[in-house]
């Protein structure tokens, strides 16, 4: 059986998978990292984002023989030792970013990314559309894009906190 | 999925002799379609050989009057490289409309052109663009390399190994998304370069990615959207589903190759 070298949230890992293994399988099964999840298995939904070389990818259509030598961030691998969450994390939570959570670790990390790759800032609508392979089924996105903005200005220091959410 | 043998090659010699030796391999890149495939049990590979090890398949560089993509370049990569903004801005925009982020982050454009989806964005590019495709064993114009629906040149086991295309001096894109999947209904690219006025579609066309000679000759004759507003498109030429008519389509392209000259200024 092949065998595969990665590490995953600082940890290194070597595992016997099979070639058909796919890494959130991997992820799941084998190193019980559950936080990643499978929505739709179709490369659609985007509930099983996960960072590959700081790259946001579905990990539902990548073999993990094809992940060697990579290093995989997950959802668990974002707060501090002391649990203090990630700015995307907080912001998320202060926004009310989601209710039934299933595609939260997924549009963190995908917003984590987009962030990353947009150092200048994110419009609305940007926002909106690096938000294309990622699907939520309740909050209709809304405050998704809220949290996005917010976490955004305390990533790239335009805020020093998180800007509470208003009042409704 | 069924399970198979994983090769990964360092070298292209490598690859193209274990896909010599089995005729039941595949050989994967970003693996956006193949692995959909396989999960769907679509495709039964006896092996699959990973051909991302290959380091001097990947990257972008201008040569004289050319941008030269390797094949294992990722769509995001096409998207932000600096000479492909520069030298085919119409490209890189429709590079980083592809798909999804996870999808451009993994899937490549040698991997999208050798598959020739109907749907895919860079068959209708290179045509426009009258780019050359670069192999293991020979270089392809994209006129003799995309042969219809999912149809290319290719043969077993051949690889595709970087694309040439000729800088133009205008080129651009404008398609139709189906609102659900977000592929291509009906897609048009532009370009006037050094082969000329070339116009190619994709989505649309009842076997794949195609060239339409009237707007063509229309654009030769005058550069202006209005060139191609009244030209109608044969719908007994273009594809019918639930997602639209052969005659919504036919409007769909007219509509698309007004608004890719309007982009390409």
């Amino acid at each position: 059986m092949p065998q595969v070298s990665l590490t995953v949230n600082g940890t290194k890992h070597t595992v016997e998978v099979e070639a058909r293994t796919l890494l959130v399988e991997l992820l799941r099964e084998k190193l019980r990292l559950t936080g990643t999840h499978v929505g739709c298995d179709t490369s659609q939904c985007g509930a099983c984002v996960v960072h590959m070389g700081g790259d946001s990818i579905k990990s539902c259509t990548i073999l993990a023989v094809q992940c060697e030598g990579a290093s995989v961030t997950t959802i668990e691998g974002l707060a501090a030792a002391d649990g203090t969450l990630h700015p995307m994390q907080e912001a998320f939570r202060e926004y009310h970013a989601l209710q039934c959570g299933f595609c939260t670790p997924g549009m963190v990390m995908s917003a984590i990314d987009l962030v990353n790759k947009h150092p200048d800032g994110l419009s609305e609508k940007e926002i909106r559309e690096g938000l294309e392979g990622n699907l939520c089924r309740c909050t209709g996105y809304h405050n998704i894009v809220k949290a996005i903005a917010a976490a955004s200005d305390v990533m790239q220091g335009r805020t020093a906190e998180l800007t509470p959410a208003a009042a409704e | 999925m069924y399970d198979f043998e994983y090769h990964k090659p360092s070298s292209v010699a490598d690859a193209v002799k274990i896909l010599a030796a089995d005729p039941d391999a595949r050989a994967i890149s970003g693996g956006m379609t193949l692995l959909p495939a396989l999960k769907l049990r679509l495709n039964k590979p006896t092996a699959v050989v990973d051909l991302s090890g290959i380091a001097d398949l990947r990257g972008v560089k201008r040569d004289g009057n050319k941008i030269v993509i390797g094949a294992l370049t990722k769509h995001y990569e096409v998207a932000t490289s600096a000479e492909v903004k520069a030298a085919i801005p119409a490209l890189a925009a429709m590079a980083a409309s592809i798909g999804d982020t996870q999808v451009r982050n993994r899937g490549t454009m040698g991997g999208s052109v050798a598959n020739n989806d109907p749907s895919a964005d860079y068959p209708a590019a290179l045509l426009a663009l009258g780019a050359t495709i670069q192999t293991d064993r020979r270089t392809i114009s994209a006129d003799d390399f995309f042969q219809g629906m999912f149809a290319t040149a290719l043969e077993a086991g051949e690889l595709v190994t970087a694309i040439h295309i000729p800088v133009p001096e205008k080129a651009g894109y404008a398609k139709m998304r189906n609102p659900a999947s977000r592929y291509s209904m009906a897609g048009v690219f532009v370009a006037k370069g050094p082969a000329g006025v070339r116009v190619a579609v994709n989505g649309a066309g009842n076997n794949g990615s195609y060239r339409h000679a009237g707007m063509e000759a229309a654009l030769s004759a005058n550069w202006s959207a209005d060139a191609v507003a009244g030209i109608k498109v044969d719908p007994s030429d273009m594809n019918g589903d639930i997602h639209g008519s052969a005659e919504y389509r036919a409007h769909l392209v007219t509509v698309m190759a007004k608004r890719a000259v309007t982009n390409a200024g």
